[in-house]
């Protein structure tokens, strides 16, 4: 636990030395979104009916975009291969990773989706059904992410790659976070799509530090 | 099992199956296209454009099938290490995408028709849609090493995570109450389709195991016959490095 907790507050240490980081996700975040009324034009009710689809899909991709940094610069200085070393299993040190990345990227999306939730003129009563859902919802997307990036790690066009993997395996998460938004804002009960993204996250939290070390033992050979 | 998974073996017993495979989904496949185009009804209701049906429900089959195939054989190449299992894989790989997008196709082609819609964002759809994206990002994770054997062991973990998704396309259309119509052959009490419609179906999906399998043996044995000529030309550059390093030598001490 101690071996557990040491690598999690050295992944934050360094992801708050580092700073840019989890300040980037987010400024792609806004700005991604702020493209929409752009796109689609400004009117109000346009707006509010996408609201809740545009900032998911925003926040998947905005957590897609941190995730290379997971594995990769441990994988590229030789951190890995000390910490596949290490007395703590493999998968428990991928799951510290997972929380590290999770804290310092998904938090920052769940904190500011309010935010541009309103800039879209989402109805008021979407907010903290919003919060709720995607508070469940990133800690998959960091699970999920994590196999991708361990999947991916040395591989030619790695970027790429990692998003053909991921993406096909958010979409559970995209389609319940968004009906939990939606169905809340039409008055319906939020309940079963909070408890759904809550079993996939239960799911997700012994499989996939389970899959993601055992591709990242070929990678550390 | 493991009996098998000797190559060399492999390739005689491929050698000798194979043809009788092809032949056999040469014969299926005139049979059940004559009976499906032919011989079989229209249905009341959707008339002749039925007829997609006996392309395109074997054609989902196959993909789901081919899928489950691919996350065995990548279980036994993570489990036990046989190279054979890892070829299996890789070469069912494209046979699976092929399958999905045809089922897609063949889909989108009915559905114009009789819902009129090319494409609808039903759960029966998007999971099978998910299941291509699942054969094309394992074909490129694998394909995205220098070293294969790691990308083979990337694919086959990949392949493995993906099984969630089958029995989420196998159920969605109980779970979602969507366009898409719910299982009417392989379900409890028995199919709801008629017997004449059911005879053709079948021997499609006989034509479209037969087709697989034997595409599968003449890729895989390819596949080995691609390794052994590689390790041969290996083999005879050997030699000629040695006594190209041998000259070098001679000539700095000379």
């Amino acid at each position: 636990m101690t071996a557990f907790l040491a690598l999690v507050a050295r992944d934050l240490r360094l992801a708050l030395r580092q700073g840019s980081d989890a300040a980037l996700v987010v400024a792609f975040f806004v700005l991604a979104v702020m493209l929409f009324p752009f796109g689609v034009g400004p009117e109000p009710q346009l707006l509010a009916r996408i609201a809740a689809g545009v900032v998911w899909v925003t926040a998947l991709l905005a957590a897609l975009l941190s995730l290379d940094r997971l594995f990769q610069q441990d994988y590229e200085d030789g951190c890995l291969e000390a910490i596949a070393l290490a007395p703590l299993p493999l998968e428990a040190a991928v799951l510290a990773k997972c929380l590290a990345h999770w804290l310092t990227t998904g938090l920052p999306l769940v904190a500011v989706a309010p935010a541009l939730a309103a800039l879209l003129q989402l109805d008021a009563g979407g907010y903290l059904p919003l919060v709720f859902a995607m508070a469940l919802g990133t800690p998959s997307l960091s699970l999920v992410g994590a196999v991708g990036a361990a999947l991916s790690l040395g591989a030619r066009r790695a970027g790429v790659l990692l998003s053909l993997l991921v993406l096909p395996l958010y979409i559970p998460v995209l389609i319940f976070g968004v009906a939990a938004v939606e169905q809340a804002v039409a008055g319906f009960a939020i309940r079963p799509y909070l408890s759904i993204l809550t079993a996939f996250l239960v799911a997700a939290l012994p499989l996939a530090p389970w899959a993601a070390a055992a591709a990242l033992r070929p990678a550390l050979e | 099992m493991q009996r098998f998974a000797n190559p060399g073996r492999f390739m005689r017993l491929s050698g000798k199956i194979m043809p009788w495979c092809g032949a056999g989904a040469a014969i299926t496949f005139a049979l059940g296209l004559y009976w499906a185009l032919f011989v079989a009804p229209p249905d009341y209701q959707q008339g002749e454009a039925v007829r997609i049906m006996f392309v395109h429900v074997p054609a989902a089959w196959m993909a789901s099938f081919v899928y489950a195939f691919l996350a065995l054989a990548s279980a036994v190449a993570l489990i036990w290490r046989h190279a054979l299992a890892d070829i299996a894989a890789q070469a069912a790989a494209p046979l699976g995408a092929g399958f999905t997008l045809l089922c897609l196709i063949t889909g989108s082609l009915w559905g114009e028709p009789m819902w009129g819609t090319w494409w609808v964002w039903d759960a029966r759809l998007t999971s099978v849609l998910v299941l291509f994206f699942l054969y094309v990002g394992y074909i490129a994770l694998v394909n995205g090493f220098d070293d294969p054997t790691r990308g083979a062991r990337a694919g086959a973990v990949l392949a493995l995570v993906g099984v969630v998704n089958l029995p989420i396309i196998k159920f969605s259309v109980d779970w979602w109450n969507t366009l898409h119509q719910p299982a009417s052959v392989f379900r409890l009490g028995g199919p709801t389709i008629d017997k004449s419609m059911l005879a053709p179906l079948l021997i499609m999906a006989v034509a479209f195991t037969l087709y697989f399998a034997a595409v599968l043996m003449l890729r895989m044995r390819t596949a080995i016959l691609a390794s052994r000529v590689r390790t041969a030309r290996l083999g005879e550059m050997e030699p000629m490095a040695e006594s190209r390093g041998g000259q070098q030598a001679a000539g700095s001490v000379g």
